[in-house]
């Protein structure tokens, strides 16, 4: 059991930090925009939780620049999935 | 965190991980009109190709131009309906899921479905030039079911068994080319009622 407790992750425990994670896991990338509708969160929300996964390098970015407008592209780092999945798996064995 | 809370984060990260990278506002009703719309071409491209033919040569077909014509103008008016009423049904499901309909969704979904729907029609145009006629049918089938595999991964997972499907038959009309359309109206009739069918109350119940 504290096995399992351990592999939880309070990264996760947040539903948009969650909701962003479980996009970016099964999307190559997604944008700010895409983000936002997806989640229906506002502007400073939305970054506030792509900073704190960001901090703990679950994920990356890379800023593009379209037709003068910039435009930030988010991915999912290797580190970030792996985590997610444990997660994940940590959860389902808690349900079992 | 009680169970049910974790219980319910896994349905958010399957319904996020389903939202986000697949185009879930089509709507089965689609499928049926398209499939309607293929069988009223299928009827009309039978009367235009068998009418007046030699019926001691069975099912040989000798086309004019002006029937080459008459089909084109079937086959547009086919696509052009199956098309419309297609765009028209998965609107107003997207709008009852309260999704957009033009978003990264469904651009990949449709980058996806056009490569080999593109490769298949130019090549039957090809084909049709060079005079192989009874061809054409059974490989838009099979381009059309390679599109439908291809695209499956962004969209309702049905897609794909559908999309065998349509291979199968359009190898079995390369076999017994006579029966061509019959096959044809076969896949893109009936297998598109079936299955929007199967979809409509699956995914469209309330």
């Amino acid at each position: 059991m504290k096995e399992i407790l351990k592999n939880l992750n309070k990264a996760f425990e947040n539903k948009i930090r969650l909701g962003i994670m479980s996009a970016l896991v099964v999307n190559e990338y997604l944008d700010f925009n895409s983000l936002k509708e997806l989640l229906d969160v506002t502007d400073g929300n939305l970054a506030s939780h792509l900073k704190s996964l960001e901090s703990k390098n679950y994920i990356t970015f890379r800023k593009e620049f379209l037709n003068r407008k910039s435009h930030t592209k988010y991915f999912a780092s290797a580190e970030g999935k792996l985590a997610f999945a444990k997660h994940i798996k940590a959860i389902e064995q808690l349900l079992k | 965190m009680d169970k049910q809370n974790y219980l319910e984060d896994l349905k958010d990260i399957k319904e996020m991980m389903n939202r986000s990278s697949r185009f879930i506002s089509l709507s089965g009703l689609s499928g049926v009109s398209a499939g309607i719309f293929a069988l009223l071409g299928a009827y009309a491209a039978y009367e235009i190709v068998y009418s007046n033919q030699n019926y001691l040569n069975y099912r040989s077909a000798y086309l004019s131009t002006e029937s080459i014509l008459n089909l084109f103008l079937v086959a547009a008016a086919t696509l052009l309906g199956a098309l419309s009423t297609g765009i028209y049904f998965t609107t107003r499901q997207s709008k009852k899921l309260k999704q957009k309909i033009w978003d990264l969704q469904t651009k990949r979904l449709l980058i996806n479905l056009a490569i080999p729907l593109v490769t298949g029609g130019v090549l039957s145009l090809l084909l049709l030039k060079e005079g192989y006629i009874g061809l054409v049918a059974p490989l838009t089938l099979i381009f059309y079911g390679l599109a439908l595999v291809n695209a499956s991964k962004y969209t309702l997972g049905e897609l794909r068994s559908l999309g065998i499907l349509e291979i199968t038959l359009g190898l079995i009309g390369v076999y017994f080319i006579g029966y061509g359309l019959i096959i044809w109206a076969l896949g893109f009739g009936l297998l598109h009622i079936v299955y929007g069918l199967m979809m409509h109350f699956k995914y469209q119940q309330p």
